[in-house]
């Protein structure tokens, strides 16, 4: 038998009541000095590298994100380190918050299913989220104009937002970390060092295991050239378990045009290539639809995960 | 029928919380769902929510299948849960605007049913206060207020006086009985047998699960106490009355507690008793009529359970 109605009714008003509770947060306020400070930082740190070569590079606004200066983080690094931590302070508590303050029965008591509430718990933080990015995203494009005074072209403008849709993926993926903890948890603490736990995991240890595992499974034959390409194929391979490299990689590819491709190349495919020359867009995101894609379907994977634990868990505590 | 069960059964792993449940309840009584903590007064409320799956039997409240129809059926059922919450950080009118939206009520309309709502509860004053402010009585008050937002058909309250202190109690109790005034049926569950008593038409006693004894409080009094009334007296001296008193037609026994004596009989017989007493030559100081309460009740059954056991 199929239940009656649909599982969407109350999303909007989840999803609204959720984002004003996030934005009106001691949460957000820290953001905003956050956001404000690293846009600072990164403007400063890329122009000062950059003012020197104005006007010879013709993607001067994807080098302001890529750009660092010794001390401070390129943008592009700041991000991946500053959104993970961002998305798990969202949502570590998202579920077992409502437990802790005995909202849950009362809000599933109203008519609507529990589907809704997920889901627009998830919308809600990725929409704040996004808000977030977009507010410094603009940030750092206004005062790397006022900065550089070179207006940016259409293509890189296009590469510009397509690197904020992989970055906004990216951080739905330790969104849905964060929000299958706090299912599974029903203390807040637990559950928000356990999704840094995963994130300390990705972001340190993962590399080093990747490598282990390619030595293990293709030994390096000294008197076999080819077991050295085909380890170092394992190990990209290995390394792309983590959601950490999927963006790095995804970002290689849409914000550096010469990138033209990810992973070991050997000399013979590079033959007859005209090296330095710019890919276009479209085939930029050609080679990072498959790290695009599987970020969305990891964080898929884990919101349905999160999803089917919820619908079985116990509304008392 | 406003809610009907047939043999309603939730089982956690080999745990069973609540076993073979026949319920009916009719439209616009007042039904107390009575018996200790853990005897499965909570997850019984649950299941006729469609909130946690029946393992057995079928559920049906104000003709809906609450596992297929949660949607409808909770558009006309008010909830509140025992130890009610709410968003601290929200004001009590957020709070209840949050639970409008969610039952999908027009803005207007809202609006003007939250300020009704809030009137009724007394809570009007405070309606601009965070609910973190609050006190246990007020918020469990505006919990009645999110069930009444709902113009609700059937209305479940889980321990509705719980941790409340007895003014409190009393004055919410009285709320309660507004409601039945309205026409709204209402559930309550309760380990607070003597605080409810007074304002159940009908009560069902819970022990482990199963539903033991269901009732009028005065029909479950005479059915477990033997006798429904219960006289006290005052007498000197004291000793000898008893076989006297005994003797009278519809007494079923008598008991010496401290300086009193205690009859139990089948009929109000004050004033039998009285002339026994000045017959047999004794002195009377005093003589009183006791309701018996549901405490005892309780009591009882479950010393007599356990002796025949």
């Amino acid at each position: 038998m199929r239940r009656e109605g649909s599982p969407w009714v109350g999303l909007w008003a989840v999803f609204f009541k959720e984002m004003a509770d996030h934005l009106s947060s001691a949460r957000m306020r820290l953001f905003e000095v956050l956001i404000f400070l690293s846009a600072l930082g990164a403007v400063y740190s890329s122009t000062q590298t950059l003012r020197q070569t104005v006007g010879e590079d013709p993607f001067l606004l994807l080098k302001v994100f890529t750009a660092g200066q010794d001390p401070l983080p390129s943008f592009v690094a700041f991000l991946s380190f500053f959104l993970p931590l961002a998305a798990i302070a969202l949502a570590f508590d998202a579920v077992n918050g409502e437990y802790a303050r005995h909202t849950l029965s009362r809000v599933l008591s109203q008519p609507i299913y529990r589907d809704a509430l997920l889901i627009g718990k998830f919308l809600a933080a990725l929409a704040t989220l996004g808000l977030v990015l977009l507010a410094l995203f603009l940030l750092v494009v206004g005062l790397s104009l006022i900065f550089l005074g070179v207006p940016p072209g259409g293509e890189e403008v296009g590469r510009a937002l397509l690197f904020l849709l992989a970055t906004l993926a990216y951080t739905g993926v330790w969104l849905g970390v964060a929000l299958l903890f706090s299912v599974l948890f029903r203390n807040a603490a637990t559950s928000a060092l356990a999704a840094i736990a995963v994130w300390l995991f990705f972001a340190l240890f993962w590399g080093i295991i990747a490598q282990l595992l390619a030595q293990a499974v293709v030994p390096y034959n000294p008197f076999d050239p080819e077991s050295e390409y085909r380890q170092a194929q394992a190990l990209v391979a290995f390394s792309r378990f983590s959601p950490n490299t999927l963006y790095a990689e995804a970002l290689q590819a849409l914000l550096n045009p010469g990138v033209r491709s990810l992973g070991p190349v050997l000399f013979s495919q590079l033959e007859g290539a005209i090296l330095g020359t710019p890919l276009s867009l479209g085939q930029s995101l050609l080679l990072a639809w498959p790290q695009f894609t599987a970020l969305i379907a990891i964080t898929l994977l884990l919101f349905a995960l999160a999803y089917v634990l919820f619908q079985r868990q116990e509304v008392r505590a | 029928m406003i809610v009907e069960t047939h043999n309603l059964t939730k089982r956690y792993g080999k745990v069973v919380a609540v076993e073979g449940l026949h319920l009916a309840l009719e439209a616009g009584e007042v039904y107390g769902l009575l018996g200790p903590n853990g005897s499965g007064k909570t997850t019984t409320i649950l299941m006729l929510l469609g909130l946690t799956e029946p393992s057995e039997g079928t559920a049906r409240v104000l003709g809906l299948d609450p596992a297929r129809q949660p949607l409808s059926l909770k558009r006309q059922v008010g909830y509140l849960p025992d130890s009610v919450g709410f968003y601290n950080d929200l004001t009590a009118w957020e709070n209840l605007t949050y639970t409008a939206r969610l039952n999908g009520l027009p803005r207007r309309e809202a609006e003007g049913r939250i300020q009704e709502v809030l009137e009724r509860m007394g809570l009007a004053e405070v309606a601009q206060r965070p609910v973190g402010t609050f006190s246990r009585g007020m918020r469990q008050r505006l919990g009645l207020a999110e069930v009444l937002l709902k113009r609700p058909k059937l209305a479940i309250l889980d321990e509705p006086t719980l941790g409340l202190d007895p003014e409190a109690a009393h004055e919410f109790l009285g709320l309660i009985q507004g409601l039945k005034a309205e026409g709204i049926t209402v559930m309550l569950s309760s380990h607070l047998l003597h605080q409810v008593q007074a304002i159940c038409d009908r009560v069902g006693l819970f022990h482990k699960g199963r539903l033991v004894l269901e009732g009028r409080v005065p029909e479950l009094a005479q059915q477990v106490l033997g006798g429904a009334y219960r006289i006290h007296l005052e007498a000197h001296p004291a000793e000898s009355l008893r076989p006297a008193l005994q003797a009278l037609p519809g007494v079923a026994r008598v008991e010496q507690v401290g300086t009193e004596l205690r009859l139990e009989a089948t009929q109000d017989i004050r004033p039998q008793v009285a002339q026994a007493v000045l017959a047999a030559g004794g002195e009377l100081r005093s003589l009183r009529l006791e309701q018996p309460s549901l405490d005892e009740v309780y009591t009882r059954y479950f010393q007599e359970v356990r002796h025949a056991a």
